[in-house]
């Protein structure tokens, strides 16, 4: 009885470490490959080649004066960046980052619940993220921070549904909600993964999930030249600090979900599985700095109209081809 | 449909270019300047801290002929001549206010005498104002240490050549 229960413990306390470490060297990372991509070197003096600036930033937001607005409204205030946070940090819940493995007798799936609709769990949770940002920017009474979140809102909605369509042709395809079972329907070789086999369902998954994470090109809500700072405008220190945490954490649940759905998850040879997991996962991370240090904003229109009228009819024409190849 | 095809297009042929673009940027050497860890790297006519130069037997070159403050656009030269005990004619006083100066280099060029120079020195902040004030003395001691600094191969001057020195214009 006593050891599924600690199993259980120490799988939540490496995954929420190993999430909360990766989210302190996402922005390193970020910080050092657009420095590179622009020809700068990027952090360079804190540690060895700046390898601790995600700590000494911490410390740094963890001092900052937390102060409250004069005219906000206080409990919704301080409440929006958990709210956005937590749903951030659940979504990785039902991620597989490995196979299964036996501990003291015990068989356990290298993950934290394995739900059998893991990926309308991780879609439900993370969408939740969205009401923070909107009661973030509303409850700071200021203009710029209700701008940004009403285009935030408006954009994760718009782009939500692509993102939905876009997972379903793989859903149709390995006949399972379970990320495990995904995972299991490619593990037999590079060929098996579902980014072959759904060529265009990764292309507007991995579009729509930049678009939902609010990263660049997608950026409008921050879009800093027009707003400030989006929603965030009024936040400062650990707040501040939890909506990039937040939005980091959902960065590395969707590139996690794009390595399961579309590259076989753990699935590889020789390397371990863990290993290969977290491989394809800092391949879609890095794709995202990359795209950061290449293309420009979106301007608010496109983004509407590349959503509605590219997106989402290529979505559906995906999921009805992938349909009827289902079915014949 | 238009659209469509021309977003397409621009997903499956611009975007991998500027991809690509980026991509072979993350490899080349940084143009960073790493500077108050490294020295800083001049172009070879800098204009920095202003000196007032010798002739190879000490003797200061100035002879207060008050050009330079004539030529200098933001009034920084202040000299007053006096005689020296063999009646020549040298500068009693010779203050430029560095807060003043916008380093045109007018002064250099208006200079008959070769005597006053814009260096390479450029980290002379100080906390007063009143202290930006460089007398004729230290002027005459930028020049020296600029010498000795010279003399020793000082790593900062080997970059790059000095302009026309005073020697070869006579």
């Amino acid at each position: 009885m006593l050891i599924p229960i600690i199993i259980m413990v120490v799988k939540v306390l490496v995954i929420f470490a190993g999430l909360m470490t990766c989210v302190a060297y996402m922005t390193y990372a970020e910080r050092k490959v657009v420095a590179h991509i622009q020809v700068r070197k990027g952090p360079l003096f804190v540690g060895y080649h700046g390898l601790l600036q995600p700590i000494a930033d911490a410390v740094k937001l963890l001092f900052k004066e937390d102060f409250t607005l004069a005219g906000c409204n206080k409990i919704i205030y301080n409440l929006a960046p958990l709210v956005t946070f937590i749903p951030a940090l659940l979504a990785i819940a039902v991620i597989p980052v490995g196979d299964q493995i036996t501990v003291a007798g015990e068989t356990t799936n290298l993950m934290i619940s394995d739900l059998n609709v893991g990926i309308l769990f991780i879609f439900a949770v993370s969408s939740l993220g969205i009401y923070g940002l909107v009661l973030g920017g509303w409850s700071a009474n200021s203009k710029y921070s209700l701008l940004g979140a009403l285009r935030s809102s408006a954009q994760m909605i718009s782009y939500e549904v692509s993102l939905g369509l876009s997972v379903i042709g793989v859903l149709l395809l390995a006949g399972t909600l379970s990320l495990n079972e995904i995972v299991k329907a490619q593990s037999g070789g590079i060929l098996d993964w579902f980014i072959f086999r759904q060529p265009i369902g990764f292309l507007l998954f991995v579009t729509a999930a930049i678009a939902e994470t609010n990263r660049i090109p997608f950026d409008l809500p921050e879009a800093e030249a027009e707003l400030v700072g989006g929603y965030h405008t009024e936040y400062a220190g650990m707040k501040f600090a939890m909506f990039f945490m937040g939005e980091y954490a959902s960065m590395i649940t969707v590139s996690a979900l794009a390595a399961t759905l579309f590259l076989g998850g753990w699935s590889g040879p020789i390397l371990p599985p863990v290993v290969w997991f977290l491989l394809k996962m800092s391949f879609f991370l890095f794709s995202y700095i990359w795209i950061r240090g290449t293309l420009p904003r979106f301007r608010y229109d496109q983004l509407m109209r590349f959503g509605w009228l590219v997106l989402f009819p290529l979505a559906l024409l995906n999921t009805m081809v992938t349909a009827l190849i289902a079915i014949l | 449909m238009a659209d469509l095809i021309r977003i397409l297009a621009s997903i499956f042929l611009a975007i991998p270019k500027g991809l690509a673009t980026t991509f072979k940027h993350l490899f080349r050497k940084t143009i960073t300047i790493d500077y108050p860890r490294k020295p800083a790297k001049f172009a070879p006519r800098y204009r920095g801290l202003h000196y007032l130069t010798r002739y190879p037997d000490g003797e200061e070159r100035c002879v207060a002929c008050g050009l330079c403050a004539i030529a200098c656009p933001s009034d920084c030269i202040y000299l007053e001549p006096e005689e020296n005990e063999r009646g020549e004619r040298v500068a009693k006083l010779y203050e430029i206010d560095e807060i003043r100066c916008i380093f045109c280099g007018y002064c250099e060029e208006a200079c008959p005498e070769e005597a006053i120079r814009l260096g390479w020195e450029f980290e002379f902040s100080q906390y007063d104002r009143k202290n930006f004030v460089w007398t004729k003395e230290m002027l005459l001691e930028n020049f020296d240490k600029l010498e000795k600094g010279r003399a020793k191969g000082f790593i900062r001057e080997k970059k790059f050549q000095f302009r026309a020195e005073p020697e070869t214009y006579f």
